[in-house]
């Protein structure tokens, strides 16, 4: 990869402890973005950018619709809206039908994210029991992205990464402990 | 869903020719949405080459309309938020309830779903008989539909979760007649809402409201056009009236904020100024 300037997480079920595992480890002079894209319930206010800013001195907010995506911030998707990358590296936010019965779903913010990144794009998949996620992994590759899920052994719901694994060329598996350092070392 | 079909440059095309042959002005609505939302139909219709689609979109009218139906969010639901339904009626409506007369407009309503859950409010209140709700939105198909106050039976429980959670008291099931998959709302019900068609984009300001709601539309506009519509709901609101917006939209930034005060916990801005 030559040089990154967006890192996306997408997950489900299981996915949240390994967030909260990574992300004290994460150098906090990242020169690119993360965005979070987790499946969660409707409805209760959302506690995930404060739970996560917990473990980490990166700056973490919730997406608003048309920012601007800035380095060395960690953003979270909403809940109940679809998150979209802009071709100008803006946020934008879609209420339409569930896509894998999840919204946000994980595939619009991956295939977005793969026009408009291309080659300077990584997305990790986490654990999760559905399939969302794996056809947006397609999608980065086929622009050129990097693909990375997490070892199947290692998630709590393996189906999601495995899903990926048997369907989409993935440039690396990534256990909870390296994921950190593999997110170091991109520039 | 394969994106691949549609290139940037295709929706270009499309949304230029959608406003020189019809009059649709799209030009300012968010691309990352819209384009999926063209790849979508495009798949969905199977068209065999882009030059096709484009041809079928320009020559046949009933293709059209649908083209226009399809790139438009028409997702909605009853009582959406529970919270913000609450608010209109312990504070809002009671509020605009010692006015003569209570116009409501109700922009981007798509197949009315949220039309009738504040006609149903308003009649607990005691107010439908002096209140009027101008419903609109650019897609006539989908004003039809919500006309019909038919929706799906498999809906009803959740409809009727929110309308608790959102302070209603009564039988939900009451307001509607059950056939089959249907759920068939009392004609009483809209018997106050006018559905008509208004785009936002080119239409002007057509009255003078005490409310007006605008959930979840300006989401899929650029910040251009979100501060042109922002221009045109300021103009079209009394003065102590009440703007009302999506959960992740706001005045904040806008031409209009100084002028806008917000009720706390929710997306509803009062006209101070």
């Amino acid at each position: 990869m030559t040089k990154c300037k967006a890192f996306i997480i997408g997950g489900s079920a299981g996915s949240l402890e390994v967030l909260l595992k990574v992300l004290p480890n994460v150098r906090t002079d990242i020169p690119f973005p993360i965005i979070i894209v987790i499946h969660r319930k409707h409805g209760v206010d959302s506690l995930l950018p404060a739970l996560l800013s917990t473990r980490t001195e990166l700056k973490v907010k919730e997406v608003d619709e048309k920012e601007e995506i800035m380095a060395g911030t960690v953003y979270i998707a909403p809940s109940d809206y679809h998150l979209l990358i802009e071709q100008n590296e803006t946020f934008s936010l879609d209420y339409s039908e569930k896509i894998n019965y999840s919204r946000p779903a994980i595939d619009a913010t991956f295939q977005t994210a793969a026009e408009a990144y291309k080659t300077k794009l990584a997305c990790l998949l986490l654990s999760g029991s559905n399939s969302d996620g794996v056809n947006g992994l397609k999608y980065v590759k086929s622009w050129g992205g990097t693909t990375l899920i997490q070892d199947p052994d290692s998630a709590q719901v393996a189906y999601m990464p495995a899903q990926a694994q048997l369907n989409v060329a993935i440039d690396q598996v990534l256990t909870i402990e390296d994921m950190a350092a593999f997110i170091n070392l991109l520039s | 869903m394969d994106l691949s079909v549609i290139t940037d440059e295709h929706v270009e095309i499309l949304l230029s020719d959608l406003l020189e042959q019809y009059g649709y002005d799209f030009t300012g609505y968010s691309r990352a949405s819209i384009k999926r939302r063209i790849s979508r139909i495009y798949t969905l219709d199977r068209a065999l080459s882009f030059a096709e689609f484009r041809y079928r979109i320009l020559n046949d009218q009933a293709y059209f309309k649908r083209f226009v139906e399809q790139i438009t969010v028409n997702v909605t639901e009853m009582f959406r938020d529970p919270s913000f339904f609450r608010k209109l009626r312990e504070e809002v409506l009671p509020k605009l309830g010692t006015y003569p007369l209570i116009r409501i407009w109700l922009a981007g309503c798509s197949t009315g779903e949220e039309a009738y859950s504040i006609s149903i409010i308003l009649k607990e209140l005691n107010l439908l008989h002096k209140s009027l709700i101008y419903a609109t939105d650019l897609n006539p198909t989908v004003l039809e539909k919500a006309a019909q106050s038919i929706f799906a039976m498999s809906q009803m429980q959740q409809y009727s979760e929110n309308y608790i959670l959102s302070g209603g008291t009564k039988e939900f099931s009451s307001y509607y007649t059950a056939s089959y998959s249907l759920a068939k709302f009392d004609d009483e019900l809209k018997r106050k809402i006018v559905f008509s068609t208004h785009n936002l984009v080119s239409d002007h300001s057509f009255n003078e409201f005490q409310l007006i709601l605008c959930r979840n539309v300006l989401i899929y506009f650029n910040r251009d056009l979100q501060h042109n519509v922002l221009d045109l709901f300021d103009s079209s609101l009394d003065e102590l009236g009440y703007l009302a917006l999506g959960s992740k939209e706001t005045v904040e930034f806008s031409r209009i904020s100084n002028r806008y005060k917000r009720l706390p916990g929710e997306k509803i801005w009062r006209k101070v100024g």
